[in-house]
């Protein structure tokens, strides 16, 4: 116990932005949060970044390819597409936080709730879940647009309904392993209540695996909103949407290629990113990992 | 003796789905100011009382007898949330593993700090100024760094240390340890042990000390318990008993501790034969079948408890006063 103790309060310095460093030390981090913060700039700073009005109608300049002054080129109806796919970001990731936001409530509210209740409580939430989790996705998705109407709102109670499952999963097993652990038992023996141990002793330890698995959602969220979207049950036009961008440069796709390329991209791209970006953060994250480089 | 802190009074605990009783016809007081430690072999109950001591048994667990804190019955009189109450405030635990104990994604600062829960009306300057105070009467160096880390950094010896401030920290009335050093290394639990002999000294309460080492009771208590097989097979002041044991496994356990071999031999002395199952426990004495001395008696009739003097008392029908 004599080692470290010199260097320590420089080593303490160092340790407060370790789970940063660590993420932004690889490659594969560093790039991922790139192309994660440009997605990110580009949703929240949308009016500014976008060269040109995305739903304005040029019909002398229809279906051109990427120039000087449109980038990505232009689509059927002559709006520019890089301005189309800025906005569409916007769609894209504001699905994608308030969905996986919803999955998130409802899942580990459940989850902890099967944990830390009784047997009974905790097959009856399993047998939910598990039910939920074997409906195919995108027929249930279709099947509640066709009931309730394709919106917003309807999108985000699907996507909230079908990941609630995974958050309840991961926080029920991680509650159930914490329920025998040592230093549970430890804090219960201080005197915690059972409310205590959730919050104070349980929440930081589920923290690390459920914001890796929100990095791996977004792709996945984005993915049902653009496949909706591009069987036109998702977000309707004018607005735009990467999914819908596809599907309208998909009917063009022999005289116009580069439109259904050009919305394709940002998906291809946000889905690599993120699901990266998941990955880092698991190995960054966890504090047991530091000595690793 | 002063009233006794901790009171059990021929106390069974049996488990759940358990085909027999884990601990049985359990006797004995400890008052304030006095360590008793507790010995036996793995299996022999000693957990079990440690966790019935916090009222921390699994549920559907079934307690006969009495065991009283204070004059109040853990299992008859008071409510979950009384228990509660009690433990950290006026009972607390040191965990038997360090690596373990503690929380592995909290700094140890702000686990101490929620472990002093019951002093959270205390203003935050004050609450620390205590942590760093007990971590300095644990002999740790740079508290205030510490305090800043995770368990991870840390040794296990440094560790120990830092459950036993926890549990300093609540200043109790009664501390138990449960076997605190068998995870470390042997310098680490001189250190450690040295720590727990000065804590004690500070301390209003009462401790038991949960080992299977007889050199730490010799070091650390006033009293012993030696429990075989969940029974209570002889107790008395640690001077009475490691002098003169009387009954025969604390005698064969006496014989087994390196320490107290004189001559150099190649085979260290073992116990022949294993603790019976809870299923297969003997009718007549727990011990008879691997007791060096034992007669044709033993097997009919389990023996009862002899006094040999006020303090000193043993379960063998060889024992006389």
């Amino acid at each position: 116990m004599t080692d470290q103790t010199a260097a320590a309060p420089r080593a303490l310095k160092a340790e407060r932005y370790a789970t940063l460093r660590r993420l932004l030390g690889t490659p594969t981090g560093a790039i991922a949060s790139l192309v994660v913060a440009a997605f990110v700039i580009a949703a929240l700073a949308a009016p500014w970044v976008a060269p040109y009005d995305p739903n304005a109608i040029d019909p002398i300049n229809r279906m051109q390819g990427p120039s000087a002054a449109h980038w990505l080129g232009t689509d059927q109806l002559g709006r520019d597409l890089l301005s189309r796919i800025v906005f569409g970001t916007r769609t894209a990731l504001y699905i994608a936080l308030t969905g996986t936001g919803a999955a998130l409530g409802v899942g580990m509210a459940m989850g902890m709730i099967a944990g830390l209740g009784g047997k009974i409580l905790d097959s009856a939430l399993v047998l939910l879940n598990d039910s939920i989790k074997s409906l195919p996705l995108v027929l249930f998705a279709l099947a509640l647009v066709t009931i309730y109407g394709a919106s917003v709102p309807a999108l985000i109670v699907i996507i909230a309904i079908s990941m609630a499952p995974g958050y309840f999963r991961v926080v029920r097993n991680q509650v159930l392993v914490l329920n025998n652990a040592d230093f549970i038992v430890a804090a219960q023996s201080m005197g915690a209540s059972r409310i205590r141990l959730a919050a104070t002793h349980m929440l930081p330890n589920l923290i690390g695996p459920i914001l890796v698995l929100i990095a791996m959602d977004i792709p996945a969220v984005i993915g049902i909103e653009s496949g909706l979207s591009f069987l036109g049950q998702g977000i309707q036009p004018p607005q735009s949407s990467w999914g819908n961008m596809l599907s309208e440069g998909y009917t063009y796709v022999r005289q116009a290629p580069h439109i259904a390329i050009a919305a394709g991209l940002p998906i291809v791209l946000s889905t690599i990113a993120f699901t990266f970006l998941g990955e880092t953060l698991r190995d960054a994250l966890d504090p047991r990992r530091a000595v690793r480089t | 003796m002063s009233a006794p802190v901790l009171a059990l009074d021929d106390v069974s605990i049996r488990y759940p789905g358990a085909p027999a009783a884990a601990v049985r016809n359990v006797s004995f007081e400890i008052g304030t100011g006095e360590t008793l430690g507790i010995v036996g072999e793995s299996g022999s109950g000693k957990s079990t009382l440690a966790a019935a001591m916090m009222g921390l048994l699994p549920s559907g667990s079934t307690v006969t007898g009495g065991l009283r804190f204070e004059g109040r019955d853990l299992f008859g009189q008071m409510t979950e949330r009384e228990l509660r109450q009690l433990r950290g405030r006026d009972i607390a635990t040191i965990a038997q593993d360090p690596f373990t104990a503690l929380n592995p994604v909290m700094k140890i600062g702000r686990q101490l700090d929620i472990f002093q829960h019951w002093y959270h009306d205390r203003p935050r300057a004050e609450r620390k100024a205590r942590i760093l105070k007990m971590l300095e009467q644990v002999r740790l160096s740079d508290p205030g760094v510490r305090m800043q880390q995770y368990p991870h950094q840390l040794s296990g010896g440094i560790l120990q240390r830092v459950s036993i401030a926890a549990a300093l920290l609540a200043e109790p009335k009664l501390l138990i340890a449960d076997e605190p050093t068998t995870a470390l290394d042997a310098t680490t639990e001189a250190q450690i042990l040295g720590i727990m002999a000065e804590a004690k000294e500070t301390l209003r309460g009462a401790t038991v000390f949960i080992t299977h080492d007889m050199s730490v009771v010799e070091r650390l208590c006033d009293r012993i318990a030696v429990l075989y097989a969940g029974e209570l097979v002889e107790t008395g002041t640690v001077a009475e008993v490691l002098k003169d044991p009387r009954h025969p496994y604390t005698k064969a356990l006496l014989e087994c501790d390196p320490a107290r071999i004189e001559e150099p031999t190649s085979e260290l002395p073992t116990i022949g034969g294993t603790v019976p199952a809870l299923d297969d426990r003997p009718a007549g004495c727990i011990f008879e079948p691997r007791c060096p001395s034992a007669v044709a008696h033993c097997r009919a009739e389990a023996p009862k408890r002899h006094d040999l003097g006020p303090r000193q008392s043993a379960a063998c029908h060889l024992v006389t006063p």
